[in-house]
This record gives structure tokens, sequence and C-alpha cells, in this order.
């Protein structure tokens, strides 16, 4: 099967200038994105996980053109859509939408939900008659669970699980092949959280649309992902199928990620041991050399400040040298570690 | 003993539209040293109930009702009798350190105003007070970072100070309202396991807001269920999680993906919050309810005991919750489309716009996390 999207050493890179440093200093790269490979098939759900700062919305920002990037990122037809102007891009847009964390932000306070949800459709299919515009944004409505009559409100007449309803209608209306998912649910109240999580997924089934779902959240997006991708400081530390990555994650980060997960039932969460992580995330300014991870890492070794890992393997794979389950032994010494 | 007693403790905000019946009746009793988690949406009234008892309301807020602690009356107490109270008896903090912390002083000038403030200390035993409850919160190298501006640390190490400053006064209560939400998850677990260490080596007594069920398992001994601004089922944790008897309670539970579990399709509840202005009659969880029966949208069902140390506010029978022998089966996945049930609800936004000023830190899952 080719795959929808092959992305290869995507880097995005942001001139910074250092806290203090003068204004006529030369500003420092910071690799928000430092070489990530992954690819996405069609009809699959692709999650990125990660802390605050780990990369993955600016990974979301490029694979749309939102902030420039390097590498390549492969359409199924061939296409490198990084080597594309703005211009040509266009052609691609249509393939491939959006839907942003907060749903009030992202929708223009001054237009109509109808007018919303056809902009895209005004855009790229400029054929269309006006009825049939607005005939298609009526249906759009109606599948993504708004009331049709409701056309021509506002977006501040609607809740924030409404509202994020007509982002993904508006997202969904030029019949895209990819969405790309950005926190669509973390500004959510659990209630709701879960019908947009529901909508999500049964309209990547009746579509057969590919999602990129990117969360901090790990319960929901195991819920809703068949492949995870795991970041840290803008690098892939491991990329398996859902089921694997939760039932055997192989990467040390991986697992403390998993430990700390809060899970609601008594039993398990007083019983389960939480792996700690020691200090903070390193400056993205001034990451570690070698393993990213390894100042962190309960199992770093002189090797792992000498090289960098290799992300290996088929279809579980992992970018560590030591990777496997942490032993009681670890957890224990990365626990003194912490309370010391 | 009861250290803090709430009795039927309402607060009302008076706004241009409506009055906004933001709690209303709750009766809770938190003892000494206890954990009592407090558990609801944006909206349902779990932050306002902590403002309430720490006399912290918007000017348009007003609360009636009884609040005692440790045997003295402090709901509507002058601000004099208050400022003796707050942080010395109760402590609070808050979802965001970043607001909380004055942005223009070093950590040790704020940290040491509490101590010149209310135990009369000089500023060098002051600080050097500080410095020892920053260990206390395990921030390395306390004694140098006293120095520092709040932005100069990072947001796990400012939630460290705050819950330092709290913890100042050694207070009785402290009252953390969401204090993780912010977070990473490595991060809050840290943050909460810090909590429960700090709670057992003081000695003190907890009430933990918060929207995340995960948390409270975690580390609470209660929990109420807070929904449209009542409290709607209450009880030691472990039953609850494993027999909720509240329909909203188990509809929460069936909500959230666990990481640990394979999950078939989410039990989403349909519909919206309520319009606390313009809430629906009788039990304001029954538009959304699945065990919704006559008599629920004109009478709202009082908290009662119905076991040892358990109560809940529903007009369905314990043993229908728990078999699950629902009235309605609403299409999880579409919202309730009824916007003109209530009218004037056309926008269901939990409270008004600038109905509870100054509130909108609070009560609300993570915006604005990357």
């Amino acid at each position: 099967m080719t795959p929808l999207l092959d992305v290869r050493d995507l880097r995005v890179t942001f001139p910074i200038r250092p806290e203090g440093a003068m204004p006529w200093a030369k500003p420092l790269p910071l690799q928000a994105v430092a070489g990530v490979d992954f690819t996405l098939n069609p009809g699959e759900t692709l999650g990125v996980v990660g802390e605050s700062g780990c990369g993955k919305s600016t990974l979301a920002r490029a694979l749309i053109g939102l902030v420039p990037a390097a590498g390549q990122a492969r359409w199924s037809d061939g296409q490198d859509l990084l080597a594309l102007s703005a211009r040509q891009m266009m052609k691609y847009r249509q393939d491939i939408q959006m839907v942003f964390q907060d749903p009030l932000a992202s929708l223009n306070p001054r237009m109509t939900v109808g007018q919303i949800i056809a902009e895209p459709l005004t855009t790229h299919r400029p054929d269309l008659s006006r009825a049939e515009v607005k005939e298609r944004a009526r249906a759009m409505m109606d599948k993504v669970g708004l009331l049709p009559n409701q056309i021509n409100r506002y977006p501040h007449e609607f809740s924030g699980g409404q509202c994020q309803r007509i982002g993904i209608a508006r997202a969904l209306i030029v019949e895209p092949k990819l969405i790309i998912c950005d926190e669509p649910v973390s500004a959510l109240d659990v209630s709701i959280q879960a019908q947009v999580i529901n909508l999500l997924i049964r309209l990547q089934r009746d579509l057969g649309l590919s999602l990129v779902f990117i969360a901090h959240d790990l319960s929901v997006v195991k819920h809703i992902s068949d492949r995870i991708m795991v970041l840290y400081l803008g690098k892939v530390m491991e990329i398996a199928s859902s089921d694997d990555l939760y039932a055997a994650p192989q990467h040390p980060y991986t697992q403390a990620l998993l430990s700390a997960v809060p899970v609601p039932d008594p039993t398990v969460e007083t019983a389960k041991t939480i792996v700690p992580l020691a200090g903070d995330l390193p400056s993205p300014l001034n990451p570690p050399s070698g393993c990213v991870f390894r100042t962190r890492c309960p199992r770093a070794q002189a090797r792992c400040a000498a090289e960098v890992p290799v992300l290996q393997g088929m279809d579980h794979q992992t970018a560590c040298h030591f990777p496997g389950p942490l032993t009681e032994a670890e957890i224990a010494h990365a626990r003194r570690r912490e309370a010391a | 003993m009861a250290l803090l007693t709430l009795t039927d403790l309402s607060v009302r905000f008076a706004t241009n539209d409506a009055e906004v019946r933001a709690v209303t009746d709750v009766n809770l009793t938190v003892n000494a040293g206890d954990t009592l988690g407090i558990v609801g949406e944006s909206g349902s009234g779990k932050s306002q109930l902590s403002f309430a008892i720490m006399g912290l309301l918007a000017r348009n807020g007003r609360a009636s009702g009884s609040v005692m602690f440790d045997g003295q009356q402090i709901l509507n107490a002058p601000v004099k009798v208050l400022n003796r109270i707050r942080a010395e008896q109760i402590a609070m903090i808050f979802q965001d350190p970043m607001t909380s912390l004055n942005p223009y002083m070093r950590v040790a000038d704020q940290m040491a105003e509490v101590l010149t403030l209310h135990k009369g200390m000089g500023k060098r035993e002051a600080v050097a007070e500080s410095v020892r409850m920053l260990d206390a919160v395990k921030i390395p190298d306390a004694k140098s970072r006293i120095r520092l501006y709040p932005h100069e640390f990072s947001g796990g190490m400012r939630q460290r100070v705050m819950i330092a400053m709290a913890l100042l006064c050694r207070p009785k209560l402290l009252i953390a309202d969401e204090p993780t939400t912010a977070l990473d998850v490595t991060v809050q677990a840290q943050i909460m396991a810090l909590l429960s260490d700090l709670q057992r080596d003081f000695g003190m007594a907890m009430i933990l807001i918060t929207h995340d069920l995960g948390v409270v398992a975690g580390s609470c001994e209660r929990v109420a269920v807070m929904y449209g601004g009542r409290i709607r089922e209450t009880g030691p944790v472990r039953p609850i999680f494993a027999e909720a008897t509240h329909p909203y309670t188990q509809g929460l539970l069936d909500a959230i993906p666990r990481v640990d579990q394979e999950d078939e399709e989410l039990r989403a509840i349909p519909g919206q919050p309520p319009n606390m202005s313009n809430p629906p009659p009788g039990c304001a969880f029954q538009p959304r309810c699945p065990y919704a029966r006559e008599g629920c949208d004109s009478i709202d069902p009082p908290l009662e005991i119905f076991a040892p140390d358990r109560a809940r506010a529903c007009h369905a029978p314990v043993a229908e919750v728990l078999a699950r022998r629902t009235t309605r089966h609403p299409d999880t996945d579409q919202p309730a489309a009824h916007p003109a049930a209530h009218p004037g609800a056309v926008a269901d936004s939990a409270i008004p716009r600038g109905a509870v000023a100054g509130a909108g830190a609070a009560g609300t899952p993570t915006e604005g996390q990357p």
C-alpha cells in the first residue's frame, strides 16, 4: 500500500535570540522539530503525544505549510509538499485540512456558521453555484450533529463542543483525505469531549479519512489512534501500533509518560508505580548531545551521550540504545534520585 | 472532628441578564486531615464554592448559608476576621501559578511578606523560613533560587513555589483549585505526590477541586460530584468509582477513555451543561439523563443519605442506575437537539459572559496548553 504521506527528516528551525541577549546579537537556531520520520497510510489515525514543547503542534503546522520546514513530505502522488510554493500548495490544501485547539478562537466571530463552513468551498470550488454551496454546508452541519436551521447563527451563540463541530464541518466540506487535529478536545469538558471523539471516529470510518491526532492526553490518543508517535524535544522516541505501545512500551520515556497518566480507578491508581523523570525539560536551544532524553533517563549510560540513537525496528520502532521494559531496580533507582 | 462544615451554602451572581445560581444548597463536612475531591465540569460551581469559603467572590456575587471553620462562622465575615484566617488557617492554590504570583517581586520577597504580615517575623528570619519551605516542596538549590523572579521558574516549579507559599503559615486546610490542570502529566504526577506527602507531614486537610477523575482516584478519600451548582453524589472514593449511583457520575466515568483498558466506543453524555442563569426546571441533569422519569422536570431531588456515608440526589432508584436500566437511549453522538427547550438558552455557554468576574481562569480544563 502506498502511504498517503511519507515524511522524511522533517525539520523546523526558529531563529531565537536568547533571553538577555543584545538586540543585535545573532539569533540562535532552535530546532522545534529535529528530524522526524513517519508514514501515514490511507484511512489511518496517527496519534502524536509528548509534553509541552516537544514540537507536536509545530509538526502539525509544518505539514500544512503554516511554518517553513526542511526535509521531505511526500504525498501519495509522489509530490514533495515542502518543495511547493504557496500557489502550488493550493491544490493540496483541499486534501489536507486542519482542526484547531481553541474552538471559538478558530472561528471568525463576524461570519455566520454557514459562511464559515462554506468558505473553504468557495475558495477551492469556485465552480459551484451559491445554492449548491449552501446545500452542501447544510448537509455537512447535519453530518457533524449541528442543526442545519442554525446556519445563520454566529459562533458566539454556540457552546465549545458545538464550535468544535463547526470547525470539523469546515475541515470536512472540501472532502479532504487527511485531517490534522491539533488538540481538538483539550479545551472541552469531559462529557463534551467524548461526543467530539465519537464524532471524529465515526466520520473517519464513514469517509475513509486519515487523521493526524495531536494531544497531550494519552488516554484520548490511545482511544482514537491506530498508531502512536511519541515525541521528545523535537525527536521521535517511539512509534508503534496503539495496542503495542501501551502494552509493551520499549523506550524509557514512553514508560515514564504512560506511568504518569492518572486512571479513574482508585484501586489501580493507588497501586501503580510512577516512573519519575529527573529534573526539567532541557532547553531546546541547547539540547543534550547524543540521545536528547539521556539527562532524565533512568537507564542512561556513557554511550547515550556520545551517539544519537536511530529509530529502529519494523512495526514497533524505538530510538534508544537500550530499549526494553524498565526493571524494578531501575525504577527504584529513579525514585531514589528523585527523592535526593 | 469536623474542621469545615458547609450548611446550605448558596452563591448567586447578579448579572445584567439574569441572576446566575452558581451554587445551590451545598452541605459538606471536611474533617481534620481528610482529603475531599470536588469534581465537576466548567460552570458546575466547584470553584465558586471555594471562593465563597475564602470570601473571594466577585463583587456581584452573594453567598448565603453557613460556613463553620473550626467552630467559627466565616461566611461573609468582615475582612479583618477573614484576613486572620486566610493564609494562617486556610490556604488556597490556583490553577495558573503565573497569574497568582506577583511578576514584579522576587520569590523571596513575596514569600517573606506572608510571614512578616501574619507571623510578625523579621525579614531575615522570614526568608530563612521560606527557604526551608522551598526545600520541603523539593525545589533544588532553594537558597539561591529564592532570589529569582516567578518567570524564571518552569511551570511545575512555579506551582511548587505556590504550594510552598500556601504552606508557610502551616494552614489546617488547603484548598487546591485545579492545581495540575495546566501541567504536563509527568509534572502533574510529581505535584500530586508532593501534595499528598506534604499533607501527611503537616497533618492538614485538603479540598482538591478538579475536573479530572483520575486525579481524584489517586489522591482523595472522599469525593463530591457537582453538577449545575449542586452536589449530586458524595461518599468515599472507592465505592463511588466502583458503583456510581448517580446518572451523572456514571455518565462521567463512562465518557473518559482509559489508558489501562481496551475501551470500545465511549458513551458520551448527550447535550450540553446547563446555563445556570436559566437552568432547566427540576433536576439540572434531567435533559441529559438516560434515567429521567416523571417528576424529574419539576422537582429537584434533594441530596439524601441512602447508605452509610453515602448520599445522592436522584429520583431514579439506586438499583435501577446500578443495573443500567435506562428509560431512554439517546444517540450518544448527537447533541440533544432541543435548544428551544429553555427559551433564551440559545447560547448554552454555562455562565453568561462577565457573570463571574475574575473566575475565568479557574474551573476550565486546559486551555492554551500546546
